[in-house]
């Protein structure tokens, strides 16, 4: 059965899935990275806040699409607050304190996640119009699965047009290219990268809200998923946009078919994959700064 | 045209603890050009950073017509009217050529348009929408300062312009330089092409360990061999 056309297009949906999660979570980390070398490693912790402060607002007021709408704009704010409070004064700091402040973070997100919602396994409940199945191929597939796939490239699109087509993308795209020259042709550098850093901590909360219904809500969701959003932002080249879409995309599907065909080595695929990216190409696969 | 240009007073810069400029001043009237030659690790770099804004810490005032700029965030120094264009000439690879030029613009009245630049550089017109990452060296140099311009600065200081570009390619890039001036820009040059300099700037500041040791004109300086012989290794 695992080389049955329908069985493998199932699991290529499966790959498909995940790797739309993966790219919500990784665009952020990744552009951030590349505008301003900074290494957010809190940024798993803005995906389980947005998959709790989605599940409150989906149990309170009984609306999934508030909270996709609402728990997004609300870590977009404390991504503004944490910017203003925290990582202005960073900036200049070394790797490696960056590191331990965001890492600290984890920790302290854990804990408050725990005091409020308690150490136990949640789900948001699948929207009424998504919580049925589609026929495909002659198999049931859970049509909510497609609209996380269908949003996954919503998202891409808009921002690759928005890095494409608007002033505020070529703006980003001059920053990450040089930072000093942006900033010496009169570019507030510093606004956009805010502006970018809000973003891409909205996309993490997303990407929270719309895990839910499939994966579970824990104290801990952030540490299962960040290893792979890293391993993303290092395989796609950190800062390039199309660069966290490929590398979703190949984690994806390296962790799907690895977890089916060879379940005892899946993880080690991944490793080995991104050990292979960065002896062959060390800038990642579509690094912003070729050579 | 005539009158407060660019005044840098006691001018300090220091990267960790190397203290790089150690009280640098000098004046450029609106209009007029001046060019800082030493030889390398002088200091001529950071002197053009620090104006800009981008040295991480430094002291002094500068100050452009009647704006003070010291303190200023970089962005903020280039729209109070200083473009520069650094060595490394930094044309954005990821933007074309005609998002270059918009990308830093900034109308004013009677300044350059895109129209006015393309018109001036024909060949940046015919590869407009090319990346910036596929011009040649002397296509680079003339976006980088095509752009610089696009800002509608004061002042431009250029950082070696004439560095890797083949002579006909200086000769049309003085002639620019010339141009410009004439329109009334003021031009702050790091060079280390002795004549390019001299051609175009009657001041001269030579630039030597993080101070200024001689300021004057073109031809006095290429009398006295006891000042380019130490500080300029002529």
């Amino acid at each position: 059965m695992f080389f049955e056309p329908t069985f493998l297009a199932i699991q290529f949906l499966n790959g498909l899935q995940l790797a739309s999660l993966l790219f919500l979570l990784s665009v952020g980390l990744s552009v951030v990275y590349g505008l301003m070398n900074f290494i957010n490693l809190a940024h798993g912790t803005l995906y389980m806040l947005g998959a709790y402060i989605g599940l409150t607002v989906a149990r309170e007021s009984g609306s999934f699409w508030l909270a996709l709408v609402g728990a997004p704009l609300a870590i977009a704010a404390l991504g503004a607050l944490f910017h203003v409070l925290l990582l202005r004064r960073m900036q200049a700091a070394s790797p490696m304190k960056q590191v331990l402040v965001t890492f600290g973070l984890i920790f302290i997100g854990l804990d408050v996640v725990r005091y409020i919602w308690g150490d136990f396994t949640h789900s948001i409940e699948t929207p009424a119009i998504f919580s049925g199945s589609v026929q495909l191929l002659g198999e049931v597939y859970p049509s909510y699965r497609l609209f996380v796939i269908g949003l996954g490239l919503f998202v891409f699109v808009a921002l690759y047009l928005g890095l494409e087509r608007t002033r505020l993308g070529a703006v980003v795209r001059a920053g990450v290219d040089d930072r000093e020259v942006a900033m010496s042709l009169g570019l507030n550098i510093e606004l956009a990268f805010f502006i970018v850093f809000c973003l891409g901590c909205g996309l993490a909360g997303l990407a929270g809200v719309i895990a839910a219904p499939v994966l579970s809500v824990y104290p801990g969701m952030d540490m299962s998923i960040l290893v792979l959003t890293l391993i993303v932002v290092v395989i796609g080249g950190p800062g390039s946009l199309k660069g966290a879409a490929l590398g979703a995309f190949l984690i994806g599907m390296f962790e799907t078919f690895g977890q089916v065909f060879m379940p005892a080595l899946a993880s080690v695929i991944i490793y080995a994959l991104m050990a292979v990216v960065l002896l062959v190409r060390p800038g990642g696969l579509l690094p912003v700064r070729p050579g | 045209m005539i009158g407060p240009g660019l005044i840098v007073e006691n001018l300090n810069a220091w990267y960790g603890d190397s203290h790089i400029l150690q009280g640098v001043s000098l004046a450029i009237p609106q209009g007029a050009a001046a060019a800082i030659l030493g030889r390398n690790g002088a200091g001529k770099t950071t002197t053009l950073k620090s104006i800009m804004g981008l040295t991480p810490r430094r002291s002094g005032s500068v100050r452009l017509g009647a704006l003070k700029l010291d303190g200023l965030p970089p962005y903020r120094v280039a729209r109070a009217g200083v473009a520069y264009v650094p060595e490394v000439r930094g044309v954005f690879s990821s933007l074309s050529v005609e998002e270059n030029l918009t990308v830093s613009a900034r109308a004013t009245q009677g300044g350059w348009t895109l129209e006015q630049i393309f018109d001036r550089f024909p060949r940046l017109a015919n590869r407009r929408n090319h990346g910036g990452n596929m011009l040649s060296g002397g296509e680079q140099q003339m976006l980088a300062i095509a752009r610089a311009l696009m800002t509608n600065g004061r002042l431009l200081m250029l950082d070696e312009p004439t560095e890797g570009l083949a002579p006909t390619i200086v000769e049309e890039l003085s002639v620019l330089l010339r141009e410009l001036l004439e329109d009334g820009l003021s031009l702050l040059l790091v060079e280390q092409n002795f004549t390019f300099a001299t051609n175009l700037s009657k001041k001269i500041h030579v630039l030597g360990k993080g101070r200024i040791r001689w300021s004057g004109s073109a031809s006095d300086l290429m009398k006295d061999e006891d000042i380019t012989r130490t500080w300029l290794g002529v």
